[in-house]
């Protein structure tokens, strides 16, 4: 037996057994956290990568049934310009239309001043920014270089704290561009940190491709950890490769425990060429659960969420755990 | 190592499936900078590649023996160092496998690679023998209601029927790969303890397979129970011994695959695109993709010796052939690109 002072609890010594090191040094039974945040990101970056534009009252109800599983955060719509992305034109009814639960938090994505003030007038209480790691990727997708599009959240920021709105930060091709190939980890540390720095209170580093593996993974978080605590990071995995579960499953071994995911497995991104899925909120919740880790999330009502928006777009599931209940049903 | 601990307090690990992973106490969590992700990963890992037969045996479309032969010939191509061929088990129960010496005659065996069959008894050994086997494996079943069904007979009879089957390849020498089903759960039964899959897997490796693979038969497993279930063998079979054979039913395969590498688990049986299932299992299917463990591993630095290309290949191949569409998602981006 031995003792360890902890820095962050400093009001209480603690102790641990033998047992912990042997296990640490070993590598086996990693410990996780106990519990984990899931961000909802099924009604903005699902839909948006979607097709089929869907009427805002199957986008309202989709949300409302989402608001129903226990999801504490449910991204809801996004202000970009109806220009870019058709699907999010109708963001204010969206956002006007959906009956908040009052637990729960519906950010929006702002990518701009203006899309900032469009979202607060439609009664908005939290937004998101996103920057990327790579200069093709934010030309291409934003239209600007990154250290621009930085500007451009800074102003958004800045008002933001004036109105005491919470901004998350996104930081997409975290593990790969469609158009650069390989990002280094210290780039991906970079932004993150200034989006950290400006105020983001979140940083979400996404997979936007879905090349990352547990390999890049690690390495990415080993990298952005320097810069940005653990416990302000969350990742968003695409599984166009198959690689979300075992790249969040990493994720949750460096000490994340928030995981952005999207029912069904809707979605991707339109600037990506080939990138498909977001990794289903369904098939994380049943890694999750089965780990022993609390979401707070009701799984059988996210599969009723997932298959009420998918018989919406006419299409099937890309959760293989809502595939395997209905298989069994 | 800039870990930050706090209290934690282990208690007893529950050997529940899927539910709880590890009772610590709800007091504290640890932080272990990355200690545990990747730290002890092995350097090479061998791929037991099981399309041809576990894939293959639940497809409902009978491929033609030609196919078959064609499908082994490009895996053989691609590097993989184990492709289990066929099964000498009887075509009353799984017509698909009827060919099952043509195909053995009708492969070319490339050197350094093993082609392994399943042989359920003495009778299937001595067939498999007769075409030309130089390795077989066996299967039992962690679960009395799924050894009743899927081969008739109780865990106990079974393992008696592979003590003759052991004692012939032992004559002729030959070695024996044995399976363990069900080792997270099972379609009847629902949980399954970990003392039992660790009791089998025991008794098969006594008996003198060289290898014991678990296999997650209708893919419910997930890094909780998949460690839990480890943790209980290892202590009865070495860690160098077993292999895992997950199916990606619930989408957990690979972060199955990855706790299984973590904890020292250097063989991973996998199907090309993903093909196949158990019959006998109702709901189950799709063993996890080769070509998907392939892409993973590489990421990781870890050698297998395939060609994920020429992987691909014979995956697009056997698909074409099967008019279905691939399961692997990297072979689904890589289309799309």
């Amino acid at each position: 037996m031995f003792e360890i002072t902890c820095p962050g609890a400093s009001h209480a010594k603690v102790t641990a057994d033998f047992s912990v090191f042997t296990i640490l040094t070993s590598g086996i039974s990693p410990f996780y956290p106990e519990f984990v945040k899931i961000v909802e990101v099924g009604p903005r970056d699902g839909l948006q990568n979607e097709k089929e534009i869907v009427p805002t009252g199957v986008k309202i109800q989709l949300i409302d049934m989402l608001s129903g599983t226990g999801l504490s955060v449910i991204e809801a719509t996004s202000f970009v310009s109806s220009k870019w992305v058709p699907q999010m034109a109708d963001h204010t009814d969206v956002l006007r239309g959906i009956q908040r639960a009052p637990h729960v938090r519906y950010p929006v994505l702002t990518p701009n001043l203006q899309g900032f003030q469009d979202a607060v007038a439609a009664g908005a209480t939290e937004v998101a920014v996103f920057g990327s790691a790579s200069e093709t990727f934010s030309k291409k997708n934003i239209n600007c270089s990154i250290d621009e599009s930085m500007l451009r959240f800074e102003e958004v920021i800045n008002t933001a704290k004036e109105r005491q709105i919470p901004v998350r930060g996104y930081v997409s091709c975290a593990l790969g561009c469609p158009h650069e190939g390989d990002i280094k980890p210290s780039t991906v540390a970079k932004v993150a940190k200034r989006l950290y720095e400006m105020g983001c209170y979140e940083i979400s580093l996404a997979d936007t491709i879905g090349v990352g593996t547990p390999g890049s993974m690690l390495k990415m978080l080993q990298g952005v950890k320097k810069e940005v605590p653990i416990n302000a990071l969350a990742v968003h995995c695409h599984d166009t490769y198959g690689q979300a579960l075992p790249n969040i499953l990493t994720a949750l071994q460096m000490g994340v425990c928030v995981v952005d995911s999207a029912v069904a497995g809707l979605g991707g991104c339109p600037y990506a060429q080939g990138s498909s899925g977001n990794v289903s909120t369904e098939d994380v919740l049943y890694m999750l659960h089965g780990m022993g880790i609390e979401t707070g999330v009701n799984l059988p009502k996210v599969i009723e969420a997932g298959y009420f928006i998918c018989n919406a777009l006419c299409r099937n599931t890309n959760s293989k755990v809502a595939q395997a209940k209905s298989r069994t049903l | 190592m800039a870990a930050v601990m706090r209290l934690v307090n282990r208690s007893t690990l529950s050997s529940v499936m899927g539910q709880h992973y590890a009772a610590f106490s709800s007091s504290a969590k640890l932080t272990a900078a990355g200690v545990n992700a990747g730290h002890t990963l092995p350097d090479k890992v061998k791929i037991v590649e099981v399309g041809p037969r576990d894939g293959l045996q639940n497809e409902k479309t009978i491929v033609p023996t030609e196919a078959k032969i064609n499908l082994i010939d490009m895996l053989s191509e691609s590097g993989l160092p184990v492709i289990e061929a066929t099964s000498f088990v009887s075509p009353k129960w799984v017509p698909q496998m009827a060919d099952q010496v043509e195909v053995m005659k009708g492969i070319s065996r490339k050197p350094g690679v093993s082609y392994p069959v399943l042989t359920p008894n003495l009778k299937g050994f001595q067939a498999a023998v007769k075409a030309g086997a130089a390795e077989v494996a066996i299967f039992g079943a962690a679960s009395e209601l799924f050894s009743k069904k899927n081969i008739n007979c109780s865990v106990d009879e079974s393992l008696q029927r592979f003590d003759e089957v052991m004692k012939a390849a032992k004559e002729a020498g030959v070695p024996v790969r044995g399976y363990v089903s069900c080792v997270v759960g099972c379609p009847y039964e629902g949980k399954v303890a970990p003392e039992k899959v660790a009791h089998v897997a025991k008794r098969l490796y006594s008996m003198g397979c060289y290898e014991i693979s678990l296999g997650d038969t209708i893919g419910v497993g997930t890094p909780g129970s998949i460690t839990a279930m480890l943790e209980a063998v290892s202590k009865e079979v070495p860690v160098s011994a077993l292999a895992v054979h997950c199916h990606d039913t619930y989408g957990q395969a690979l972060a199955n695959i990855l706790v299984a590498l973590q904890m020292g688990i250097s063989v991973i049986d996998s199907s090309v695109a993903g093909l196949g299932g158990c019959p006998y299992a109702q709901g189950a299917s799709g063993n996890v993709a080769t070509e998907d463990v392939v892409y993973m591993l590489h990421g990781l630095g870890i050698q297998t010796g395939v060609d994920l290309s020429k992987l691909m290949d014979a995956g697009a191949f056997i698909c074409r052939t099967l008019n279905r569409k691939t399961s692997s998602k990297v072979a689904q981006a890589t289309c799309k690109l």
